[in-house]
Order: C-alpha cells, then structure tokens, then sequence
C-alpha cells in the first residue's frame, strides 16, 4: 500500500506553504519524508539538492541537522532541562562547543522573544512560551526549512496566532522556508501555497508566488 | 558527538532519576561489597594463621608418628624420652630438640579453678620456640631430670588465676598434684580465634607430666634445624632413624612451609569461592541494570526520537545509553567497595575475625563492574540507537 502516490512538490528557500487535509490523509508521511526522517520506497526525494536514497542513517541523521529545523504539535522539550539546553541540543551534534551552543542558543531564544526565560525548564512555562522555545530550537541550527507539524495544534487561538506571526515573521525576515502541517483550512490559507491532501493525492491550489 | 558531552547527557539522566539511579546500583554495590569483604576476611584468616605458624620460631621441624595428610587418623605415639635423646644427637644438640606431651587439665589456686592446656615439656621450649618468659624463669634441665613439681604458666592463665597478685612461688593444683609456679610466659598478643588461647597453655617438666597423665609417652617433637637449607635432609635423617628403630611404624617430619603450603592452599580456595559466591551476586546485579536500562530506553522513546530528528546518529544515542549503564555500575562499584573496606575495617576491629583487604580484590570488583556495565548496557542502548525517529516522535 502507498501512502503518498504522485506529489511532487518543491519547496525554494523564503517558501512559506501550507499542507492541508484531514488526518490518515498522508500528511504526516509527507512531512517525515520532507523532513529526511523517512525515505520513499519509490520516487526521489532530495534534501538540499542531494537524493536521500543514495544517503547513509548517519548522512540523513546530518542532513536533519544542518538543513531542517522541526516544530512539532506536543513541542517536544526535554523535560527538566532548561530553555537554552532544549534549544542548544542539535548543536551537540554537529559539535558545535559548549560555550558557542550557549551562546547561539541565547540568541535563538532573544530571537523567539523568550530572552527572559533562558534557565527556566518546560514545566515553568506556557503553552505558547514552550512552543516559543521548541521554534527557537528549530531556528537555532540556520536551517533552510523550518516543518512544523500543527504548531497551534496544542495552544488556544491566541496563542496560536501569536506563534504563527513568529513563524511568518522569521520566514519573513530570514527567508527561511516555512512548511507548515495543519488541518486547519484557515490556519493554511495564510500560507502562499497549499498543498491539499486527500487519500494520498496532493494537489497543488496556489500559483507559484512571482519571485 | 564528543564524548564529553555524552558523559554529561548521562550524569544529567542519572541525577533527573536518582532514587532509580540508587536502587538500580544497589545489586552492583552490593555484589562489589561483598566481593570485597569476603576476600578480606579470607586474606585475613590466611594472615592470621600463616602469623600463628611463624609465630612458633624460626627453622622449625615438627616430628609426629604416623603420617602427615588430611583425613588420615590420628596415630597413637610410640615415642618416649629416650627418642627424643637420640633425635637430639642427629640434631647436633639436646637443646635443638623440645619434646611434649599434653593433656587438657583442671588448675586451680586457692579457690579459682580454670580448664587449660598442660604441656608436658624438656627446658629447651624458649630456644625451639619463640616464648620469652615475663617473670620468673622457665623450667630448668634439672627440673626435668628430677620429675620436680614446678610450673611455667602462660600469661592468660597466670592473669585469670592471680590476677594482680604475683603468681611466681605461689602454688598451683594440677589435676589434685600440687606444683609450684617457678614463672609466667610473656603474652603472645594474639586473639582467641576458635577458641584456642596460646596464652593458656601451661608448662611442667615433661618428667612430671608423664608421672601425671600416667604415660611414658611423648606425643611431639619440635626441631630447631641449624639452618633454612639443610632442614628437609635434616627432616629425612631424624624420619629413617626413627623408622629403623620401630620398624613397620611410620614417622613425619614437617616444616613450617610445608604447614603453610596447605593451610594456604585450602584458604585460598576458600577465599576463591566466597569471591565467586559473591561475584553471582553481582551477575544479578547487571540483569537489574539491563532491566532499568530497556525501561529507560522505553521511558524516554519520545527523547531519543526527538535527538534523531534533529542530528543524532544510532551511534550517538547508543554510545549515550551504554554510558549511562557504565556510569551506574562504576559509581555501584565505587561505593560497594567504600562499604566492603569499610565494613572489613569495622570486622577486623570489633570482632574475634582478623579481616586484611585486599587490593586486588577492589581493583577486580571495579573492574567487574565496569564491564558489568558494558555488558549488561549493550542490549538497551542498541535498541535505543535503532528506533525509528517518526514511530518514536508519535509515541505517547
């Protein structure tokens, strides 16, 4: 069985798009594949210009590292950890040194505005902030595209709006390409482009934005 | 990943569990400690007797009837004094040779009875044997030539008899004969393991013990050999005179090496047991730690997940698993082998078992326990490393 049959999608750099459909409608699966987490049994994927078929565990586990950045619906922070560990973490891996993660890990939060909360652990924030901290370790590794699978999907709408501005804003400003999941028409009517999802089957409903 | 940071992931995921952390090093601290106590009081046994037998004197061949191997009965002795006359000519001197004959008797002065070892003995004990005499003298040659009724008491023996009072030209009833205390031994200082105080032992001229025990018997005989070389050829000489002189008996002539050699070997295999009897324990202690480990990895699917997504290799959230097993059993092994010295030391002090810690045996137990580690920690961390980052992100 095929989850996913004919999309064919290319996300440029500064891209904001939206993929849309009900749940079991195959956008989790894309997500996994644009995020290098999964690779087709058919088909080609590229990362970066690279196929990922022709890609090692350990060259996907780096090419997640140095070219995507995740946001996830339940945030995902390590638990008892403070906000500049959680967001320092995938600098451990590329070997970046303690001194500099802290550093560039500061930033990213100045950066998400949770520059007030740098030694405070998950448990000590909201909703919205834990989100705030999850966008900033997603942002901290100068991805090329930030994915991130229901962002608002765990946050009431103000919260949710708020932290949708921040994704726009820094696909905005830094011209990092956005690619977020919803099954929220609204939510993915801001996006540029939306890539509607039904039984496996994208279709394509905005025009390429002109450059 | 440096492995630095691994190490401070693991101290962090310790320390976020650490009542766990505790309970899952409890079967590695306790098998360290145990490895390491065991060991000490085994050591210490050997210690204690090998002190015991050196204690005796230097060069010294024992001669017995019959033969010398564990299991064999107890032969009853054919020697008498003129024996030991003769063995003291092959010796080069009556003064190399002690000969005893002993028997468990009833002392009593004025109203204090006391049940102690009486041995029958030549005046040559304080040169065979290295027992200085406190005060007073040691039994004279014409002591024993004349059957005289005097009595060297052992320190232990002259203290509970007479307490403060001195005991020499004071009276001693043995077994109804009364004698009269001509000295006091000086204290070996050695505890009273199973029982056996050297220091009660009691010595009357081995003329007068025969008289007593109603024997003309000599159940012993010790040897001074001249020197460390010659002592076995001396041994053979003394062994085929006194075969030739009761043909179809047998005789045994042992050194103290040679007492050592098996007493050593006997503790040694004993020690060895208790060691490996203990190390189980330990085997015991790294299911638990795979136990906790394969929890763990389950625990936190959501974490390891998570580190794939964004960079993690399979070999970063293995080596991370496998360091926080090792890093459990070497802290387990450090303090099991805090508590086994400790609890060694506090044996060895406060109770009739002398204990001497081992080093090797606190170098094993750590080493042991770090691959306890290793071992025990591969099979979690491998699965960790393997999970699937999406099937692990979805887990609840």
């Amino acid at each position: 069985m095929q989850a996913l049959r004919g999309v064919s999608v290319r996300v440029a750099a500064g891209d904001y798009v939206a993929v849309v459909g009900p749940s079991g409608s195959g956008k989790s699966t894309l997500m996994h594949l644009l995020g290098a987490l999964d690779r087709p049994s058919t088909g080609t994927l590229r990362v970066g210009g690279r196929d990922v078929a022709g890609m090692g565990q350990d060259e996907l586990a780096r090419a997640r590292n140095e070219t995507i950045g995740f946001v996830f619906q339940a945030f995902q922070l390590l638990p008892r950890t403070t906000a500049v560990d959680n967001v320092a973490m995938p600098l451990v891996y590329r070997g970046v040194r303690r001194g500099e993660r802290r550093r560039r890990a500061e930033a990213a939060l100045h950066a998400v505005g949770m520059g007030h909360r740098l030694g405070h652990t998950p448990n000590q924030l909201s909703g919205g902030e834990q989100q705030r901290v999850a966008i900033a370790r997603a942002l901290v590794g100068d991805p090329q595209v930030i994915l991130a699978d229901e962002p608002t999907g765990n946050l009431d709408s103000r919260r949710g709006a708020e932290v949708m501005e921040l994704l726009e804003g820094l696909n905005a400003e830094r011209g990092v390409a956005l690619v977020v999941v919803t099954h929220d028409l609204e939510l993915a009517r801001r996006a540029r482009r939306q890539l509607r999802m039904r039984d496996g089957l994208a279709e394509l409903t905005t025009a390429e934005p002109a450059p | 990943m440096r492995l630095g940071e691994a190490w401070r992931v693991a101290v962090t995921a310790l320390r976020a569990n650490r009542l766990r952390s505790l309970l899952t090093m409890l079967g590695v601290i306790i098998g360290v400690a145990s490895v390491v106590m065991l060991v000490a009081i085994g050591t210490g046994a050997r210690q204690y007797i090998e002190g015991q037998v050196q204690g005796l004197g230097s060069n010294l061949l024992l001669v017995v009837p019959g033969e010398i191997s564990f299991g064999s009965a107890p032969t009853t002795s054919r020697l008498t004094l003129r024996d030991v006359d003769e063995i003291g000519r092959i010796a080069g001197g009556r003064e190399r040779v002690a000969a005893t004959v002993t028997s468990g008797e009833t002392l009593r002065a004025g109203n204090i009875e006391l049940f102690a070892t009486v041995q029958g003995t030549t005046e040559t004990v304080p040169d065979v044997f290295v027992r200085p005499v406190a005060r007073g003298e040691f039994l004279r040659k014409s002591d024993v030539d004349t059957r005289r009724r005097v009595v060297v008491l052992g320190a232990s023996a002259a203290d509970r008899l007479f307490g403060d009072r001195e005991p020499v030209g004071r009276q001693v009833t043995i077994a109804g004969v009364r004698f009269r205390v001509v000295g006091v031994l000086a204290g070996t200082g050695s505890n009273s393991l199973a029982g056996a105080d050297p220091d009660l032992t009691t010595y009357i001229p081995i003329t007068a013990a025969q008289r007593l025990f109603g024997t003309e018997r000599v159940d012993g005989l010790a040897v001074k050999a001249p020197d460390l070389a010659t002592i076995d050829e001396l041994g053979e000489r003394i062994v085929a005179d006194l075969e030739d002189r009761y043909p179809g008996e047998r005789f045994s002539a042992v050194t103290q090496e040679q007492i050592l050699g098996v007493v050593g070997r006997i503790l040694s295999l004993l020690t060895l047991v208790l060691a490996a009897i203990a190390g189980i324990s330990l085997l015991v202690g790294g299911v638990g730690i795979t136990n906790i480990m394969l929890v763990s990895v389950r625990e936190r699917t959501r974490e390891i997940g998570l580190r794939k997504a964004v960079g993690a290799r399979q070999r970063d959230v293995l080596v991370q698993f496998l360091l926080e097993a090792v890093l459990l059993t070497t802290i387990g092994g450090l303090i099991g082998i805090v508590i086994g010295v400790g609890v060694a030391e506090v044996v060895g002090r406060f109770s009739p078992l002398p204990t001497a810690v081992a080093w090797w045996s606190i170098l094993l137990a750590f080493g042991v326990s770090v691959t306890v580690g290793v071992f025990f920690g591969v099979a979690p961390a491998r699965s960790a490393g393997r999970l699937d980052p999406v099937v692990a992100l979805r887990s609840e």
